[in-house]
């Protein structure tokens, strides 16, 4: 048996998604005592291809079909089924982001293995084969035992460290038919929105809310996020009245991230949002009302009007990466 | 067209979590429970919507106890025609998709619709299990469907982007955010509600492939430490030095 990674790439290259899931399945198969092996798209460079032993795959099996190149869950789902069957795999991992989301759920009903779904750490295996995941949209966590003897893991991006050694990995084609019927999709157009920083994949993350008080202040937020390299990010009553694109909406009926820097600009902080972001690891609040919740979440607040602490703030960062780079 | 909408019960958005017996068990004191928002927002009223312009059923369907008569009662009041409740403890996404896909598979729906995942369990796992369990195509986080003849029409999430695709019917679709708007059933709806017929049937043989073992909060902040507005290169410092994240 092996641990079998799902290592999703984009534009002939693996994400960093892919790349945490390889070191999170890396430290899995030493728990268990096997080897990782990750499952890639076979149209990628070799040398691409090889570099994911860096991160703790041993082995890279390719898959090479034309319509591979357009996402289709269902075939997806069949070539990562029959790649575990192949290498013989009883753990399954996935990045839990969009792709993964698809997928992971139709591999895991046709393997019956039991699944564990935004996991945030490694499994504790002295009772059982338990995993800690996020619930309760971040509000709480809770630990899952998988009963079969086949698993399927979904990584929470942002949640598993990457580490890179000198390794390479060897690399293998698999043969896997996939019959017609399969391919179930006809996609039309795709929209990428790249030059962006992925919100979920973001380590840093500037956020604002109603006190910026109209969709023309935010420029001051976006130029923040320029200097520091950092995706935009916004609370629901702003999207809910279209200030700012639906897909920025972060909190429990939104997007949950957990990036290393959150600065929450203008923002009150209810319950619901803070679902979305307590994971964060470093909590940054400015807001005018020294009561606001959210200061109770954070770890630096300023007491202060966005207006004169945003522009002020966009100039000390940018003195800092002046003479930081 | 028949369609079918999954809908599960969730705890209204503004509880406050807490667990008992040891932190093994969710405690449901003073807890209001809601249509899970990504089933009764999108997944429900994009149904119904369809069903205006084109004919046809809407459909819903839980897994659930006694208790959850009152969720579907609410889908009915949004606008549902009829609804199933199979009558088990939902103990996990693939118990629970078993239980939908054995019922469903024989009904021929047209398009089976469900939430991007629920706001308790956030696992996105039931659609998927749903697709492959009742060997269909499946398109999960959708913010657009258009239905014409046998083939939908659906913009979906993708990493870094959007997607526009079609798909041949039937089919699952998760839906989320962009799909619909929330409808707030008015007073001939609830009346209506009462009386539209509710099925209840028993569980299926199914296993349960995981099980919850315990629960945990996450840890508390410690506390804020301010800085003054007029010192802003301080928190700069801090972030860099102290916290270590720019």
């Amino acid at each position: 048996m092996s641990v079998l990674v799902f290592a999703e790439s984009t534009n002939g290259k693996f994400k960093k998604s892919t790349l945490e899931a390889v070191c999170y399945g890396k430290q899995v198969a030493t728990l268990l005592g096997t080897d990782c092996i990750a499952l890639a798209d076979g149209a990628l460079d070799a040398s691409e291809l090889a570099s994911l032993g860096k991160v703790g795959a041993s082995k890279v099996v390719t898959v090479k079909h034309d319509n591979l190149a357009h996402f289709d869950a269902k075939a997806y789902s069949y070539v990562v089924t029959e790649a575990a069957n192949k290498t013989n795999s009883d753990v399954i991992i996935f990045s839990y982001n969009v792709s993964g989301k698809a997928v992971a759920p139709i591999v895991a009903a046709k393997l019956q293995a039991g699944f564990v779904a935004g996991a945030v750490g490694l499994p504790e295996i002295a009772n059982g084969f338990v995993v800690k995941k996020g619930a309760f949209s971040g509000k709480a966590f809770a630990y899952y035992n998988i009963k079969t003897s086949k698993k399927v893991i979904g990584l929470t991006p942002n949640s598993f460290p990457i580490t890179s050694t000198d390794a390479t990995a060897t690399v293998e084609v698999l043969d896997i038919n996939i019959p017609a019927e399969q391919f179930s999709v006809t996609v039309k157009e795709t929209v990428k929105t790249t030059g962006d920083i992925l919100l979920t994949d973001a380590e840093l993350v500037v956020s604002a809310g109603r006190g910026m008080k109209g969709p023309e202040n935010w420029g001051m937020i976006e130029e923040m996020a320029k200097i520091l390299g950092a995706a935009t990010a916004c609370s629901r009553p702003v999207a809910d009245i279209h200030w700012r694109p639906h897909g920025e909406h972060v909190g429990q009926t939104g997007i949950t991230i957990r990036p290393n820097l959150y600065i929450a600009i203008g923002i009150s902080g209810a319950i619901q949002h803070l679902a979305g972001v307590n994971q964060s690891k470093t909590i940054v609040v400015i807001n005018t009302d020294k009561e606001a919740p959210f200061f109770k979440a954070a770890d630096y607040g300023i007491v202060g009007d966005a207006f004169e602490v945003v522009p002020k703030l966009n100039e000390a960062f940018r003195k800092y990466k002046a003479a930081n780079h | 067209m028949k369609i079918l909408v999954c809908i599960s019960k969730a705890p209204d958005t503004t509880t406050k979590i807490s667990f008992i017996n040891n932190n093994t068990e969710f405690n449901n004191d003073k807890v209001t429970w809601i249509i899970n928002p990504y089933d009764e927002w999108y997944a429900l009223v994009r149904a119904l919507e369809l069903k205006e312009v084109n004919g046809g059923t809407v459909s819903v369907i839980s897994v659930g106890g006694a208790d959850y008569e009152a969720i579907l009662r609410k889908a009915f009041a949004i606008g549902a025609d009829d609804g199933v409740r199979i009558d088990a403890n939902p103990t996990d996404a693939y118990f629970v998709a078993n239980q939908i896909a054995t019922y469903a598979k024989a009904q021929g729906y047209d398009l089976v619709l469900c939430g991007k995942e629920t706001i308790d369990y956030n696992s996105s796992q039931v659609g998927g299990m749903l697709a492959a369990l009742m060997d269909l195509p499946y398109i999960s986080l959708a913010t657009k469907l258009d239905v014409a003849g046998n083939e939908a029409t659906v913009e979906c999430e993708i990493e870094g982007g959007k997607e526009i695709c079609s798909v041949k019917l039937p089919a699952v679709i998760s839906c989320q955010k962009g799909m619909a708007e929330a409808r707030i059933p008015n007073m001939k709806g609830i009346m209506a509600a009462r009386t539209k017929p509710l099925q209840v049937i028993p569980a299926a043989a199914s296993e349960t492939l995981t099980e919850i073992v315990k629960y945990e909060l996450p840890a508390e902040k410690t506390g804020c430490k301010f800085i003054s507005p007029d010192n802003v290169d301080e928190l700069v410092r801090l972030l860099h030095e102290e916290a270590k994240v720019i």
